[in-house]
């Protein structure tokens, strides 16, 4: 192991790792959005945004992030629609965790008993009210554990960005392995950077786990 | 041009190469599946017993299988063994290899959800009934267990379908590389070949993975209150 390798690379891997963070919240965030929207239409049924939703959860749970990279960013240039590579990966991302999203928001409002919604209803709240006091926040917080592992799930498909040249972790490690052969050190280091981005969100989210367990109150 | 670019799916061989480059990465992913299947079984029975040194290497394994990217891990067994001890893997080799490490930690983890949840008292009713334990498993446990886990190990295979597109990146050469191969040999004729064959194997994974996952679904519904005691 040859750690001034190690030391002089650092600052790049630094650099990737920012990138790849960048690239993941912005997903997170938008399939949060996307998920809630989704979850919020199949849950009202409104008529023709249901239908849409539904299909776009289907084609986006069942095909590869990889497969919706290449497709965004060398298939549709084709047709003149050019969308530059971060762009095309915040979409692809959000595009496949927009439907994870969408799922853990409605296993969530689905864990939610009717009696819990009629007892509101019965104490003159009108049906936001209810839905803002009294369904929601059980919801939330039975739907933590899912939503906490597609955060997770997300920034490790975070690593497919390389093949769009990004210059993500994934990237910075081929790089050097390229051009150094350095295969130990960079690989190493690679392990060692997707650790500390994820180990503390994957601790963090048993913590919060535990704090939000409320949905079980009474039974 | 573009309107009949489209074309392209369809002269020569076109598309039996791009099945037969889907039948590759299909083919990974079911070999990874049957061997997690089989691992991750005795590795959730394994986590479900109380013994702390056995708890605490499972639980380290799981935890490593499921912060680490595949992309990571077949980057690792590829290139990463090759240069520190000289284990010459061939690319599938290395895919099935890392698919079924991080598919037995997934199956494990489902088999040790399925296994705990059995209510205790599924165990002292058999027990009470005075069938041996045998029995009871046999007959009570794991009956419930497995009516849990179909519907969720299926899902877990279109999951594992899926991530084996990431074998294209440590050069087998499987739907997404023959994809690549046709766009370049049709360069001139086909320019607009990028749209259709991505668009194409888009599809092709859809109609792979949809009936796949309509069954898990079917499963889960069907037999979602069958597994308790009514």
């Amino acid at each position: 192991m040859d750690f001034g390798f190690i030391t002089t690379h650092t600052s790049a891997y630094i650099k990737a790792a920012g990138l790849t963070l960048r690239l993941g919240l912005w997903g997170i965030l938008l399939s949060l959005i996307i998920g809630l929207f989704c979850c919020m239409v199949s849950y009202y049924k409104v008529p023709v945004l249901r239908r849409i939703c539904a299909v776009y959860i289907e084609l986006s749970r069942n095909t590869p992030l990889l497969v919706q990279l290449f497709f965004l960013y060398f298939g549709l240039p084709k047709l003149g629609v050019v969308i530059s590579a971060e762009v095309c990966a915040i979409i692809g991302l959000s595009f496949l965790g927009g439907s994870y999203m969408a799922e853990a928001f409605r296993s969530g409002l689905d864990s939610v008993e009717r009696v819990q919604l009629e007892s509101g209803l019965s104490l003159g709240l009108t049906s936001a009210q209810v839905m803002y006091f009294v369904t929601l926040p059980q919801a939330l917080s039975s739907s933590i554990p899912a939503l906490v592992a597609n955060v997770i799930f997300l920034i490790k498909e975070t690593s497919v960005f390389s093949a769009v040249a990004l210059a993500d972790l994934m990237f910075v490690a081929k790089d050097l392995i390229g051009m150094h052969y350095k295969t130990n050190e960079a690989l190493v280091m690679l392990v060692v950077a997707y650790a500390i981005i994820l180990l503390p969100i994957s601790i963090a989210a048993a913590l919060l786990e535990r704090r939000v367990r409320r949905a079980g109150f009474g039974n | 041009m573009q309107d009949l670019g489209i074309r392209v799916l369809f002269i020569g061989n076109n598309m039996q190469r791009l099945l037969l480059g889907l039948w590759e990465t299909v083919q990974i992913s079911l070999i990874a599946v049957i061997l997690s299947i089989f691992l991750g079984i005795i590795l959730g029975m394994a986590m479900t017993v109380k013994n702390p040194a056995l708890r605490a290497v499972t639980k380290v394994y799981l935890e490593v299988m499921r912060i680490m990217p595949q992309l990571v891990m077949l980057f690792i067994v590829f290139f990463g063994l090759t240069k520190a001890f000289g284990i010459n893997l061939s690319g599938r080799v290395s895919a099935v290899i890392v698919f079924t490490l991080w598919g037995t930690a997934e199956m494990g983890d489902l088999v040790r959800g399925a296994l705990i949840s059995i209510p205790p008292h599924q165990y002292e009713s058999g027990a009470a009934l005075a069938m041996t334990k045998l029995q009871v498993y046999i007959y009570v446990v794991i009956p419930q267990t497995v009516r849990r886990l179909i519907p969720l190990a299926i899902n877990l295979t279109t999951r594992m379908i899926k991530t084996t597109t990431l074998v294209v990146l440590i050069g087998v050469v499987e739907v997404l590389k023959v994809g690549q191969q046709i766009i370049e040999a049709n360069r001139y004729t086909y320019p607009s070949a990028a749209f259709w064959i991505y668009a194409a194997i888009f599809a092709l994974y859809f109609l792979v993975c949809w009936p796949i996952s309509l069954v898990a679904r079917r499963l889960e519904r069907k037999w979602q209150f069958g597994g308790d005691a009514k």
